[in-house]
């Protein structure tokens, strides 16, 4: 470790910091509709889908509509990805992609996860890039936080469980945020060498006179969003490692803000929301904490490198001219510092784009996504995702403080009772028996077993990784799985799709819930959600439920690795 | 029923209207909007850091290619395709107690390094043995760069120093001087060594 990677840390973190209140300003008005710059547009489009822009839909119309708005756009991707042989754009003649794999890849970014059993450029053409996975890009963002504003808008407003109009925050959504992010976003990354075009394959007689054949694509326009929107699909099978998605340290250093930059920012929204901007602030403060022990862990591990390789003569050890540490599955541009810090990002959100290989990060290194995936991506989090995941959190915590002291617990000025504790307790259920179940049936039967690239304890990671990406919604890998198969695209699109699904709509029911209640004004007994105390309670909480719920899985898996390589082991 | 069906229609339109047009705004009028101030703001990057020699495409900067032969600086291992394949892009993905990975990746390309450049066990920089996450990494260390003058320098007979001053002056500080780490672009390097220690004709291999 050294003091410039920790100031490229720092440097980070100085940006999400100074990004989430501006922006955070920006979304309220862009979801209470004061900004209206583009308001024409808008009717247009309402006006064309028969959407009252006026309806105040209650939390059962809201949660069906983004249910059929996402079975909708899931369908058009399936039909699109089968057909892909006879769409245009698809200069390299690529085939349709197969039914299992299209099933998947569809599910995959309807529910923004974007895990790809698929490698870009030998499978998708063009068309299928840019119309079909980017706009879902896009759409899920865009759903994710639809989600999380009717949440705030259920504890914010007494309104009978009315939480606004499902279609209206959508395109205001897309719209008003992340359309003009992405196009800056994307440019600035032409400019640091990412490509943006849609010539057919390059082929290059290299300096030894062999041929090269380079891909190509509308890369950049794609690489924005896939970070603004937490989505995490590379174009191309490397990832933001490929040189043309993330050519530069600069280019990664905008990378990983923008995977930060909504999530952080709609603290901020929230706690103006419900008129505390300290509690959004709070919550931020428990985020971020929980984001510096992970790069820390990560950036540790990574920089103290594998004895194993070192024992057959690798140097480690970190010089001016000498990377070291573990390198494999690295690139030199990135180096240590920026190559842990990004595996640390994108899972603490749910994004699941990838700088560097994580199957390879040492066993430490490679737990930390792990872990940040399994508590639930509530670290910042995914678009719209990371903050409902939080209130949930923040839900179990003020309800076990009150249990402590023996009053009905409150959440600003709202009654917690039995039926928000049931949705609170859905939610926090789903994601780890979806987690465990597939990765316990994968490890017993031959057709999960069949998958994996790396055998030991790593191989149970392999596996235990793969479903905890697809039902946290991530989408990053231990990738040397092979995900491809009729069994691996069946059941991780299940995954996903549960893992979305039947986490928002208990959501918008909770938002739902709380809308009916009153709101009464803090009193003397009323748990304060500002502080460190609260802060650090809250943290507290979601370690412990995390712990409980992975530790012996987890144990199985990195935990053993990490004593096996320090023993020399291999496997 | 008729309330089902009401509900349904309700629904199902904005569905399926807001689908298609959303689509085209964000998948088809985006990437348009984004290609066309693109190609025209920043043409060379956009279409990927071609490199050009005598009207001839060679490769990009950006995207590394194998070098075999003694007179050229080596990238690093690589596990796109057969190595370097820009069309199959990716890492081992082999996890830090593989066996395979340690007894034979890395363990093979430590004794190459040995046997090429003199390298010794224990100082092999990290970069020079492992592979890329992408497969396609341009760059190597300093270290990595530094190590194999020697030899390159003995296969153009040229002057050790005047080799490692070329490295020097191609070797890239930390972007805007604290990102990343500091690095050699292979290729680049390569290019400059045949401008200016050019390989005799008919040479070695």
């Amino acid at each position: 470790m050294t003091a410039n990677g920790w100031f490229q840390i720092a440097l980070f973190s100085a940006l999400v910091l100074a990004l989430t209140k501006p922006l955070g300003i920006y979304i309220l008005r862009v979801f209470d509709g004061t900004a209206g710059w583009l308001r024409p547009i808008e009717r247009v489009i309402y006006k064309a889908s028969g959407v009252d822009p006026a309806e105040n839909q209650h939390w059962t119309r809201y949660a069906a509509s983004l249910m059929f708005f996402s079975l909708a756009s899931m369908l058009l991707t399936y039909v699109a990805l089968r057909l892909q042989h006879v769409l245009p754009l698809n200069p390299q003649h690529l085939a349709a992609v197969t039914d299992h794999q299209s099933f998947e890849t569809a599910a995959s970014f309807t529910s923004n996860t974007d895990w790809q059993s698929y490698a870009g450029e030998s499978t998708m053409s063009y068309f299928s890039q840019m119309t079909q996975l980017a706009f879902h890009n896009f759409a899920s963002a865009a759903v994710g936080m639809c989600g999380a504003i009717a949440l705030a808008r259920g504890i914010a407003q007494r309104s009978a469980g009315k939480l606004g109009n499902f279609w209206v925050d959508l395109v205001r959504g897309m719209l008003y945020l992340l359309l003009p992010l992405s196009i800056v976003m994307a440019l600035a990354l032409v400019q640091q060498g990412a490509i943006q075009n849609f010539s057919a394959y390059l082929t290059a007689s290299t300096l030894e006179g062999a041929k090269q054949v380079i891909a190509m694509g509308p890369v950049a326009s794609q690489e924005a969003i896939k970070q603004l929107g937490t989505n995490g699909g590379g174009f191309f099978n490397a990832n933001s490692s490929h040189p043309f998605e993330n050519p530069t340290p600069l280019a990664n250093l905008w990378q990983m803000v923008a995977i930060f930059a909504i999530p952080a920012a709609l603290t901020y929204t929230f706690g103006r929301m419900v008129k505390n901007a300290k509690h959004g602030w709070a919550l931020w403060a428990a985020m971020f904490v929980l984001f510096a022990v992970g790069t820390t862990a990560a950036y540790w591990a990574e920089a103290r490198g594998n004895p194993i390789h070192a024992a057959r003569g690798v140097d480690v050890d970190e010089s001016a001219t000498n990377y070291g540490g573990n390198m494999e599955g690295k690139e030199a541009r990135f180096g240590i510092a920026s190559s842990a810090l990004f595996a640390t990002v994108t899972t603490d959100a749910s994004c699941g784009a990838v700088n560097s290989m994580h199957d390879s990060f040492t066993p430490i290194g490679g737990m930390v996504p792990l872990v940040n995936i399994q508590l639930g991506e509530l670290i910042f989090g995914g678009v719209g995702s990371g903050l409902y995941g939080m209130l949930i959190m923040v839900v179990l915590t003020v309800f076990i403080a009150g249990l402590m002291v023996g009053r009905t617990p409150e959440y600003l000025g709202k009654k917690i009772q039995a039926p928000e504790v049931q949705m609170a307790m859905l939610y926090v259920l789903a994601l780890p028996a979806l987690i465990l179940l597939g990765a316990a049936a994968s490890v017993v039967l031959p057709d999960g077993l069949k998958g994996l690239n790396n055998s030991g304890p790593h191989g149970l990671s392999e596996v235990l990784y793969a479903f905890s990406s697809a039902a946290g919604n991530n989408g990053s890998a231990f990738a040397g799985l092979t995900g491809s198969s009729y069994y691996y695209n069946t059941l991780v699109g299940i995954t996903m799709l549960f893992g979305r699904f039947a986490l928002v709509v208990p959501m918008i029911a909770l938002g739902g819930f709380l809308s009916a209640k009153k709101i009464a004004p803090p009193s003397t007994g009323t748990f304060p959600v500002t502080g460190p105390l609260f802060v650090t309670l809250l943290i507290g909480v979601i370690v412990i439920v995390g712990a409980l719920t992975f530790f012996p899985a987890l144990a199985l898996g990195p935990i053993v690795e990490h004593l096996s390589m320090l023993a020399g082991r291999v496997f | 029923m008729s309330i089902m069906t009401n509900m349904l229609r309700k629904q199902l339109r904005p569905a399926i209207v807001l689908t298609i047009v959303l689509c085209v705004i964000t998948g088809a009028l985006y990437p348009a909007v984004v290609t066309a101030i693109a190609q025209l703001v920043f043409p060379r990057q956009a279409n990927g850091s071609i490199i050009k020699a005598n009207g001839r495409v060679i490769g990009s900067s950006l995207i590394g290619q194998s070098f075999a032969s003694a007179e050229y600086f080596h990238g690093r291992p690589s596990a796109a395709g057969a190595g370097y394949d820009a069309t199959a892009s990716g890492g081992t993905n082999k996890g830090p107690t593989d066996a395979k990975l340690a007894d034979t990746l890395v363990a093979q390309a430590i004794d190459s390094v040995v046997k090429l450049d003199g390298g010794v066990k224990g100082q092999i920089p990290s970069d020079m043995v492992t592979s890329s996450g992408s497969g396609l990494d341009p760059d190597i260390s300093p270290a990595n760069a530094v190590l194999q003058v020697a030899r390159v320098a003995r296969a153009r007979g040229a002057q050790a120093d005047s080799v490692r001053a070329l490295v020097d002056s191609h070797t890239r500080p930390r972007q805007l001087g604290v990102l990343g780490d500091p690095t050699v672009n292979v290729l680049q390097l390569n290019l400059a060594l045949d401008t200016v220690f050019p390989r005799a004709k008919g040479g070695a291999q």
